[in-house]
């Protein structure tokens, strides 16, 4: 599957809404929300819980589809994806980084970032060689062979980075992925992240309630109640 | 791919070794019993037929009496000498024509003693019966025609008689109505015992005439042993047979034979006929075993898919599509399944193994059975699968990933 179009435009939300329930139980996740995000970008989308923030997480991961308007990925309509598409999509686009890591149970460290170019039939030396360079960039070349309760949170999350970016997806989101870790070890990550974004040039959204985490990106977007309150441009440069 | 696929299986399977050993039993069982049964199945037929075959290839006996009934009842009708020169003249599909009159007898050889019987008969019947006669000679013409006291005997007369000695020259005394001193001239190859455990080695053969006149005391013929001339000219042969003893013996149309022709095939058919339906018995029991275990890699395998939830919302969000997820589930099931085929067959061939030692059957595994086993195991693992597998397919990775 190929995606093409507007080469600089990586995501258009264009009047998201996402609704659950009916009637007097409906609730608005999403209600009617735009933003735009160019490639190279490092954005933070912050929010109480209940903002919303998550609810757009799950679509701009093509993990849940919106109600109401579109999202266009390098243009493409996500909403008209069936199922199997927008695993497709995800496989060959998109990488994630979790708040609970989501490593595999008993596999070594090597094998969980093998494991997304298992899916994209990459021959077995070719996801050897990129997975070790992947533990390479977050630090991790000593810990190949450990399996993931091996790890400590810090090395488990770089771990699950390294997954994410083995296979040089046109957009990493990060869901809290410093909401597990203490503070010493959230401000390593943020540095990793922020370092791939100005040196590999890799897109990255993520998502935080905590300010000083959101300082690393280069751009704020804060969600209250279904909408975006503000959406600022901080240059990232606070640390 | 696949390896993966199927090394990630392994690794699951064997994480919970006994666990997954447990949900196979009913496989095991199911292809164990299927394996035991057609071996032991296959090793009795067997049996029988190198039975049968020893006796004679297309032998019928001729028996007097009701068939229901037998010789034992004495007031039968016994046969003579001229009708086995009229069946051997008459009925073309007959090859050779043995008279046989059995007498048992007491036979001593100085001090020792043993009780055995004498059949009375032509050389014909050793050709018939397939006996060889590996130590000395058959009766001369001279022998059968003046009734002269000789005679061949079996391997377990011999043991009891002589030990160590030589028989063939030696004499004998047989001892029944009368006594007579009688030569031993031949020694019958060991044949052991039939599937149901008869000594086939315990008779002595003697010129019919012999035993008529110096031991029975009488003309009779007690039973005829004959061989058609082909497999195919068996049915002829009976025909031919009855109707000529029916004309001989003056049965009149509306009544029934005072004799029967037992077929040696038919008797094989009937046990083959038996071991089928107990081939069938066990096979519907032991598919009901392998339904069973088929519903416990299922059951396990929804345990399995629940436990998984999350690794299987990992898969889904770094872009498993579902068809990755179903094969996955699959794959283990199937391997599970066939896991505990392979056991069964193990459990199958060992269990048969010492079964037909302990039986004396010849120990016969059939491939065909254990492919069948095999493969089976396989399609139940696909079956019973795939709706666990569908499952873990269909989940919702959000969902997923939130599972505790």
């Amino acid at each position: 599957m190929s995606v093409t179009g507007n080469e600089q435009r990586l995501i258009e939300f264009a009047n998201v809404s996402k609704f659950y329930g009916e009637g007097e139980a409906e609730v608005r996740a999403l209600d009617g929300v735009s933003f735009t995000v160019d490639d190279g970008e490092f954005v933070a989308v912050m929010g109480s819980s209940g903002s919303g923030k998550s609810t757009s997480m799950n679509i701009l991961g093509c993990l849940d589809a919106p109600t109401g308007g579109n999202y266009f990925f390098r243009g493409v309509d996500v909403g008209t994806l069936t199922r199997n598409q927008r695993a497709l999509l995800r496989r060959h686009y998109l990488g994630f980084v979790f708040q609970g890591f989501n490593l595999l149970k008993r596999t070594s460290a090597l094998s969980n970032v093998e494991l997304p170019m298992v899916y994209r039939r990459t021959s077995a030396r070719k996801r050897r060689k990129t997975a070790l360079a992947a533990l390479d960039a977050v630090g991790l070349s000593d810990r190949v062979h450990h399996s993931s309760s091996e790890l400590s949170g810090g090395q488990q999350q770089r771990v699950a980075i390294a997954r994410a970016i083995a296979t040089e997806p046109a957009l990493l989101l990060a869901d809290e992925p410093t909401g597990n870790l203490d503070s010493e070890r959230s401000h390593e990550i943020m540095q990793l992240l922020r370092r791939l974004n100005e040196e590999e040039g890799i897109t990255i959204l993520l998502v935080t309630h905590e300010e000083d985490m959101a300082s690393y990106a280069k751009r704020q977007i804060v969600f209250k109640d279904g909408h975006i309150t503000s959406d600022t441009f901080s240059g990232g440069g606070s640390r | 791919m696949f390896f993966s696929t199927v090394f990630i299986a392994m690794r699951e399977i064997r994480a919970n070794l006994m666990r997954s050993i447990l949900t196979t039993l009913g496989i095991i069982i199911g292809v164990g019993a299927v394996i035991i049964v057609v071996s032991l199945g296959n090793g009795a037929t067997q049996q029988v037929q190198n039975d049968l075959s020893e006796l004679g290839n297309n032998l019928l006996a001729l028996v007097p009496g009701d068939q229901n009934q037998g010789s034992a009842n004495r007031l039968v009708q016994m046969f003579t000498e001229d009708d086995v020169d009229a069946i051997r003249e008459q009925v073309p599909s007959v090859l050779m024509v043995a008279p046989v009159l059995t007498q048992v007898v007491m036979a001593v050889n100085g001090n020792e003693n043993y009780g055995s019987s004498v059949r009375g008969t032509t050389n014909d019947y050793f050709a018939i019966r397939n006996l060889d006669v590996v130590r000395g000679r058959t009766f001369t013409a001279g022998e059968l025609r003046s009734g002269r006291p000789v005679c061949v005997i079996g391997e377990t007369v011999r043991r009891e008689l002589f030990g160590v000695q030589d028989p063939v020259g030696a004499e004998i005394r047989l001892s029944a109505n009368s006594e007579v001193n009688c030569e031993v001239i031949g020694l019958l190859e060991e044949k052991g015992a039939d599937t149901f455990g008869n000594d086939q080695d315990d008779f002595m053969v003697a010129p019919l005439a012999m035993v008529q006149r110096r031991l029975a005391g009488n003309r009779d013929v007690t039973l005829v042993f004959m061989n058609a001339v082909s497999d195919e000219a068996r049915e002829d042969a009976i025909e031919g047979v009855t109707q000529l003893m029916r004309e001989r013996r003056r049965v009149r149309d509306d009544q029934d034979s005072d004799f029967f022709i037992q077929d040696l095939k038919e008797v094989q058919a009937q046990i083959a006929q038996v071991t089928g339906i107990m081939t069938i018995f066990v096979s519907a029991i032991a598919g009901i075993s392998l339904l069973v275990g088929g519903i416990g890699v299922m059951n396990i395998m929804l345990v399995s898919v629940t436990e998984r939830t999350r690794e299987i919302g990992i898969r889904l969000a770094i872009g498993a599509q579902e068809m990755d997820v179903l094969i996955q589930f699959l794959v283990e099931a199937i391997l599970l399944s066939i896991m505990g085929g392979i056991i069964g067959v193990a459990v199958g061939v060992g269990v048969s193994y010492l079964a037909a030692g302990a039986l004396g059957f010849p120990f016969l595994v059939s491939q065909e059975a254990v492919i069948i086993a095999v493969v089976f195991s396989g399609i139940i693992g696909i079956a019973f699968g795939f709706f666990p597998a569908f499952r873990a397919a269909r989940l919702d990775p959000i969902e997923a990933l939130r599972y505790e």
